[in-house]
């Protein structure tokens, strides 16, 4: 398939950036979205021009990296996928295609598509672990049962890949649902009980301080999550949150 | 030549970790205040590493070329890991992990290290449990297990199909905390380009921050590499994009010896390519052939029609199919160890039974575990009269339960329904048992450098079983590290704060600029990716699953011409003091493309047959395992290592010879 691109072109943070208008020819339609932008940056550097800089390492869709607006969208028109796991055969011939960095101030664009989220690493550094020392002393992993519903549930949640789609999606440009999943993980085990108070204390106070809007439900971060991470994390923040804020 | 000394501690097999744990020399707490070490790379053992250098007291830096440390390769990890718990009561024990893992590394592997791994192996599900690692559990609320490859007993622990993600977000979690406390610096989006050496010990290195292309100085008393496999030598692998030789490639070159490179596991059980544009492939688990079972038609007129898209899998006769594995290894099945999955697999294709259009790919087909597991739920739901389509509606929610999120991926990439047609799968590179040469301690033979993880070569042997290599990641992070660094830092505690303002450091940072100037101002022809591919063409042909002498020499010599052609003609847009993906690229394929001869001549001197290097010439000629691959125990029972002279072909080979006191060497038996 042949298509009209339109990418986003960044040099430095400090740069004003812009779309340019990009022709690729014969697509095929199994290729993966991130092999069709590797087509395009061969055809750029064999002009002698600058490929488009773009995350991307794993191309399975677990490492998060990748982080293109398509269309309008995180990730692009399929549901439940990152960029990586998207392919051609969701386009057709003719296609103009818009390609544009996940957008929040939380998140400067670095070069084209490429973006700074260490926000996300700040935020877990504020309370984005249980304090155990690596002493193979710990007690037996069997000791303490855990009903499986709640392991599942601490699953789902510690599936978020850290990506950003959410943020980007999100009128508010908030983090809510990244850091409700961190903080479900933990509430939902007992191993995370010690310190539930002062992490959803910290790590919301973290997210604050980074530029992260706050949450109106819409639930559209719900909806762009490529793992579905489910918009009751952000509930179950709120009530540990409520609950630190008055027991403490 | 000569021989290498393992440093491996006498005694007992079973009490030689204790007795060098209580032997060993500490470092005191106030002392580890003023002791640095370097950690680059930050998947499961770099990071478990990091995180438990800076709990003990150390000042840490650790570095990983992702803009995160939580997006190591360790986090694409799917099915499990291993530990000795038999929480099952199936006859597990730290003996029989053990034995499993020499056996399944075709006793290619260092007995000390692995009785080490199997023992330590219990620790680390003990404290994922304890950071909030989501391990899949029963009804009754305790952890679950599943079954791999290569063994009899179920002792694999699992996150769904995300093990490795759990674990390395555990592994993060640990680091977070840590650099909360300032205990770690983190160096994110940094990639480590030299390592410098200063008074014959290894003493810092030289990073390119891949934001800015400043290149910078680092200098601890110590240098741990945790940086992973070198797969990426073959173009395509299931690794991820970014990784690389690099850091062990340079380590190399300043004097660590690089062991067994030619040992490379090829998984059975990947998405097969596509087109010549495929970047990269896709791993589907191995516990997929706990219920998947692996078949090709019977019929050569069969398995063309189905090439030519004129009959389909599922209208092909029970009795008109080859379950190959299940043939060929009664005992074991379709749970064989990878490499002999992955050439069984070869060997019908190549006979002219593979399947989709490229000839190169064969079923996994789970057809009968829906069935059976449908047959089961009606009988515990009391639905004794259920309809064959009641029956796989049931059985279909135990498969989705069990592999939703792979029958899902398969679905994404290849357009097609697992639960109603079978799954094509082939093999594909995938880890890398060969790497840095490594003692007991894990150092180097550069003093004061460390390799860990899948960096180093020690565990595995010729073929790593399944879900072992989180297992080792973690072990060798969290539990082995630790204590064999304090060793070697226990005489560095007055040694004082390591100065970067010297010549070494000056003529380190010298070598990696004029190579990146080299790079930048080359004004070539060809990209980086065009090598890559070339490389990856020649590895896949000459050095993959089937090696011989021909092969190997022709493959010699023309990654030779190809490195000079790299360096004449290769093209790397942009400058270098920006963020500059093609130059990161470019850096990285110079690598493999010295590593990939190196390679090459390790399978070409090994004349045996083991593990994942299989060599045409040295197979059974007659005999039930007529075909198998052929070990040469008299001649061949050693670590090759290999020291840099500067061209890799004419590097020097020292050995370390293998001794099994503990464990009878047998030829691998899996019928």
């Amino acid at each position: 398939m042949n298509l009209n691109l339109k990418v986003w072109r960044q040099d430095s943070p400090q740069e004003k950036g812009k779309m340019v208008d990009y022709q690729l020819e014969g697509i095929s339609e199994h290729m993966s979205f991130l092999e069709m932008m590797d087509v395009l940056n061969q055809q750029l550097i064999e002009n002698a021009e600058r490929p488009v800089a773009f995350d991307h390492d794993c191309r399975e869709g677990i490492c998060g990296s990748c982080s293109m607006f398509i269309n309008g969208e995180a990730h692009g028109p399929v549901k439940g996928t990152t960029t990586c796991q998207l392919h051609m055969r969701s386009f057709k011939d003719g296609d103009t295609i818009f390609i544009e960095p996940f957008r929040a101030n939380a998140f400067p664009v670095l070069k084209d598509l490429v973006i700074d989220r260490s926000a996300f690493d700040r935020i877990q550094h504020s309370g984005g672990y249980i304090s155990v020392n690596t002493s193979g002393n710990t007690q037996d992993a069997n000791a303490t049962p855990i009903p499986k519903e709640n392991a599942d549930f601490a699953m789902d949640a510690a599936t978020c890949i850290g990506c950003g789609a959410c943020v980007a999606t999100c009128k508010n440009s908030s983090a809510m649902l990244f850091v409700g999943a961190k903080i479900s993980q933990y509430a939902l085990l007992p191993q995370g009980q010690v310190e539930a108070k002062e992490r959803a204390q910290n790590m919301v106070a973290q997210m604050d301080s980074e530029g992260f809007g706050n949450c109106t439900n819409t639930g559209a971060c719900e909806v762009e999550c490529p793992k579905g991470i489910s918009l009751s994390n952000i509930a179950r923040m709120n009530r540990e949150f409520l609950d630190g804020s008055v027991t403490k | 030549m000569s021989t290498l000394d393992g440093k491996i501690p006498a005694g007992p097999i079973k009490d030689k970790w204790t007795t060098y744990k209580d032997k060993v020399n500490l470092v005191n707490p106030a002392n580890k205040r003023n002791i640095d070490v370097i950690v680059v790379g930050t998947g499961l053992a770099g990071g478990s590493a990091a995180a438990t250098l800076a709990e003990q007291g150390y000042n840490v830096k650790a570095f990983c070329y992702q803009d995160s440390p939580r997006r190591a390769h360790s986090i694409a990890a799917q099915g499990g890991i291993n530990a000795a718990k038999n929480y099952q009561g199936d006859g597990d024990s730290v003996y029989r992990l053990f034995y499993d893992t020499v056996k399944g590394g075709d006793y290619r592997s260092r007995e000390a290290n692995v009785h080490r791994l199997a023992e330590v192996s219990t620790n680390i599900i003990d404290q994922c449990v304890a950071q909030g690692v989501p391990f899949a559990r029963d009804y009754g609320g305790l952890l679950d297990n599943r079954s791999f490859g290569g063994v009899l007993v179920s002792r694999t622990f699992y996150a769904k199909g995300q093990t490795g993600q759990q674990l390395l977000l555990g592994a993060y979690s640990a680091m977070n905390r840590q650099i909360a406390r300032g205990k770690i610096k983190m160096y994110n989006r940094h990639e480590m380009l030299d390592v410098v050496i200063v008074d014959g010990k290894a003493r810092g290195i030289i990073a390119r921050n891949l934001v800015t292309g400043e290149i910078e100085r680092h200098s601890a008393h110590a240098v741990v590499l945790g940086t992973g496999g070198y797969g990426n030598v073959f173009y395509l692998s299931t690794n991820a994009m970014g990784s690389n030789v690099t850091a062990g490639w340079k380590a190399h070159k300043r004097g660590a010896h690089f062991a067994n490179p030619c040992y490379t596991q090829i998984h059975p059980t990947c998405i097969p390519r596509s087109g010549d544009y495929q970047s990269k492939l896709t791993l589907m688990s191995e516990s997929l052939r706990n219920d998947g079972r692996i078949w090709v038609p019977a019929k050569k007129e069969d398995a063309q029609a189905i090439r030519d898209g004129k009959l389909k899998p599922t209208e092909i006769k029970e009795e008109d199919r080859d379950y190959y594995l299940e043939r060929r290894y009664p005992a074991f099945g379709n749970l064989v160890p990878r490499d002999v999955a992955s050439r069984a697999a070869k060997e019908r294709c190549d006979e002219g039974y593979g399947v989709n259009a490229t000839g190169e790919a064969v079923y996994l087909d789970f057809a009968a575990a829906i069935v059976r597991y449908g047959e089961e739920q009606a009988t515990i739901k009391g639905e004794n009269n259920a309809t064959e389509s009641r029956i796989r509606e049931l059985g279909k929610e135990i498969v989705k339960a069990k592999y939703g999120n792979l029958f899902d991926m398969y679905k994404q990439i290849v357009a097609d329904n697992p639960y109603e047609t079978p799954m094509m799968i082939y093999p594909a590179v995938h880890y890398t048992m060969g790497g840095v040469w490594v003692d007991y301690n894990l150092m180097t033979t550069i003093p004061g450098c460390y390799a860990i993880g899948e960096a180093n070569f020690s565990d595995h042997g010729a073929n790593r079983l399944g879900a072992s290599a989180l297992m080792q990641g973690l072990a060798d992070g969290y539990f082995v590290l630790p204590y064999t660094i304090g060793n070697y830092l226990s005489s560095d505690i007055r040694t004082g704060q390591i100065s970067t303002d010297t010549k070494e450091f000056e003529e380190a940072e010298k070598h990696v600029k004029d190579r990146i100037e080299g790079l930048v101002n080359n004004n070539g022809t060809h990209s980086v990716d065009y090598y890559h591919r070339k490389l990856g063409n020649i590895m896949w042909n000459k050095c993959g699953m089937a090696r011989n002498e021909k092969r190997l020499k022709e493959a010699i010599k023309e990654i030779s011409e190809l490195r000079d052609d790299f360096w004449k003609n290769v093209s790397v847009p942009g400058g270098a003091y920006e963020l500059n993906q093609e130059l990161e690229k470019a850096g990285r394929v110079a690598d493999f493309l010295e590593l990939g001869e190196l390679f090459a001549k390790d399978a070409l001197e090994r004349n045996e047959s083991c593990g994942g290097h299989f060599r045409e010439e040295y197979v059974e000629k007659s005999g039930e395992q007529k075909g198998e691959a052929l070990r040469d125990d008299k001649n061949y029972a050693f670590v090759s290592a290999w020291e840099h002279t500067g061209v890799p072909s004419e590097a020097i080979l020292h050995k370390e010879g293998l001794e099994f006191n503990d464990i009878e060497l047998k030829q691998r038996s899996y019928k």
